[in-house]
């Protein structure tokens, strides 16, 4: 679960400020916005990234404002999803527990379950270098969630791939939230993307967060887990 | 709005003389920029020139070119080693945190690039010598370690480092801001210790960098003349390396083994090149 309360924030020119959300365990929220709203700012302020002027920021009910991010928990799978060229598929998914100081029993029985479930297991041991976008999305995928995280966040995580790959990406998704439960905040300014993956979308605009009333065609308007009903503000205090 | 013309058909033929204003172009870049290849060119063929092969023969033969050679190998060699050791922490601070006094560091770490290696040796023996009321740096560490620094080898070491830290923090700025800071924000919220992001994450990207900083340093080294003879002095079978060999042949009047041995330099240096074009960060040769 993630919340946010009051929450302010500088990021070079922009100021944002008095800034609430929630995420609920198990959802899924869209956050959209145009370039440069703020919203790869407001992630990385959730992953302790970035220093907050105001506000705070909790985690599964707890306090985080003050933590270090490397305490936070958090599965962040970055826009450009910054994989680690020097290491295989298979290290950059043991990187997180084995920093932690797991036991290389424990963690590779479990990195091998994340990769079949992501269909990454072919690729075991090669480079992450000369992979197709939708393989490196995949192993970006793998490695936050092989840390056990509270929350993910996943900044434009399919800004470019193809149709087919995106639906694909949505579907696996979908699988790994329903078995983890873990809330997920999607950044988009592609508002198809947000309705595809976000449970409810959020659009930060002029400095406000502001939820998003989704069209929807009568010949699909029935009862959906992925277009469900928006509520009329977002509260700090939860659902 | 209103649409734009379309361009009169003369417009589109082709230039009348710009083949000809293209090819002057290319000359006067291959005239201006050759002259200076040229003139190194003809430095290195009037060297060659002028040394006759008994003169190699020579140096390698003599006692005192082997033992300059041998010393001048351990001493860049040692001096490299800590000045990479020291440069990876300070450009890495230099790269990624910002604190009070950083652009003042970020200048004095510039001066050994800039200032005569000359002016380096004589403010280190000043720097040893100086005394503070009754204590001098040199006499303390003769007294309480039994260690003896100007005029032996730990001074060539110390003046090579001096010259060439600085050059390896600047390489290494350069590697470390061209790695991505993203992955290393991804490393810490994975759970990593700043350590651990250095360690697994920021070292493992910058091995090119590192080899070109220790390749770049201990070239310089071995090419070290100025802070040497200042701080060091050239003594014959004490403190004479390669580039104080070919100063003291220059004196007895041996120019031939003076150039013999610049020649050997030189190769050390056009080797050290080609080792930096095939593993280091200047690409492939």
């Amino acid at each position: 679960m993630i919340e946010l309360t009051g929450v302010g924030f500088t990021a070079g020119l922009l100021r944002l400020h008095d800034l609430n959300l929630y995420v609920d365990a198990g959802e899924s929220v869209a956050l959209m916005g145009r370039s440069g709203a703020g919203k790869t700012s407001l992630i990385e302020v959730i992953c302790g990234l970035r220093p907050l002027d105001a506000g705070r920021v909790m985690l599964n009910g707890v306090d985080v404002t003050r933590w270090d991010p490397a305490d936070r928990r958090i599965g962040y799978v970055p826009q450009d999803l910054a994989l680690f060229p020097h290491l295989s598929v298979r290290e950059q998914l043991e990187f997180a527990p084995r920093m932690a100081g797991t036991s290389a029993k424990v963690y590779r029985s479990r990195c091998e379950q994340w990769g079949e479930l992501l269909g990454i297991r072919a690729l075991w041991g090669r480079s992450v270098l000369g992979l197709s976008g939708g393989e490196l999305q995949r192993v970006a995928i793998g490695r936050a969630l092989s840390a056990e995280p509270q929350v993910l966040l996943l900044d434009e995580p399919f800004s470019s791939l193809d149709e087919a790959t995106r639906l694909e990406m949505r579907a696996l998704l979908n699988q790994v939230q329903t078995e983890t439960r873990v809330a997920a905040l999607y950044v988009t300014h592609n508002a198809q993307e947000a309705r595809m993956m976000g449970q409810r979308i959020l659009n930060l605009e002029g400095g406000f967060l502001r939820p998003v009333v989704v069209p929807v065609p009568r010949s699909e308007a029935k009862p959906s887990s992925e277009i469900p009903e928006v509520p009329q503000s977002e509260s700090p205090s939860g659902p | 709005m209103s649409r734009l013309a379309p361009p009169p058909p003369s417009a589109l033929l082709p230039r009348r003389g710009r083949g000809l204003r293209d090819a002057c172009f290319v000359v006067t870049l291959f005239v201006v920029g050759g002259s200076y290849v040229l003139l190194l060119a003809a430095l290195l063929g009037a060297d060659l020139r002028y040394v006759a092969p008994d003169d190699f023969h020579r140096i390698v033969q003599q006692p005192e070119t082997q033992a300059a050679a041998r010393l001048t190998f351990l001493t860049s060699t040692v001096a490299a080693v800590i000045a990479v050791w020291v440069a990876t922490p300070l450009a890495y601070l230099l790269s990624r945190f910002r604190f009070p006094g950083r652009v003042l560091v970020d200048l004095l770490v510039d001066i050994p690039l800039v200032l005569p290696p000359l002016v380096m040796g004589l403010s280190l023996l000043i720097l040893f010598h100086v005394r503070i009321g009754e204590w001098q740096l040199e006499a303390w560490l003769q007294q309480t370690f039994g260690w003896r620094v100007t005029y032996e080898v730990p001074a060539i070491i110390l003046a090579q480092f001096t010259v060439i830290c600085g050059l390896a923090v600047r390489t290494l700025r350069t590697t470390f801001d061209m790695l991505p800071v993203r992955t290393e924000q991804v490393a810490r919220t994975l759970g990593c210790s700043r350590y651990q992001v250095f360690r697994y994450v920021v070292l493992p990207q910058a091995g090119r960098g590192l080899f070109t900083a220790f390749v770049v340093a201990w070239a310089r080294a071995v090419g070290e003349f100025g802070p040497i003879l200042v701080f060091a002095s050239a003594t014959r079978f004490r403190t004479e390396v390669l580039s104080t060999s070919v100063f003291l042949e220059l004196n007895h009047g041996d120019l031939g083994a003076a150039v013999a041995t610049s020649l050997f330099l030189l190769a050390v240096a056009l080797l050290t090149l080609v080792a930096l074009r095939l593993f280091g960060l200047g690409g492939r040769v």
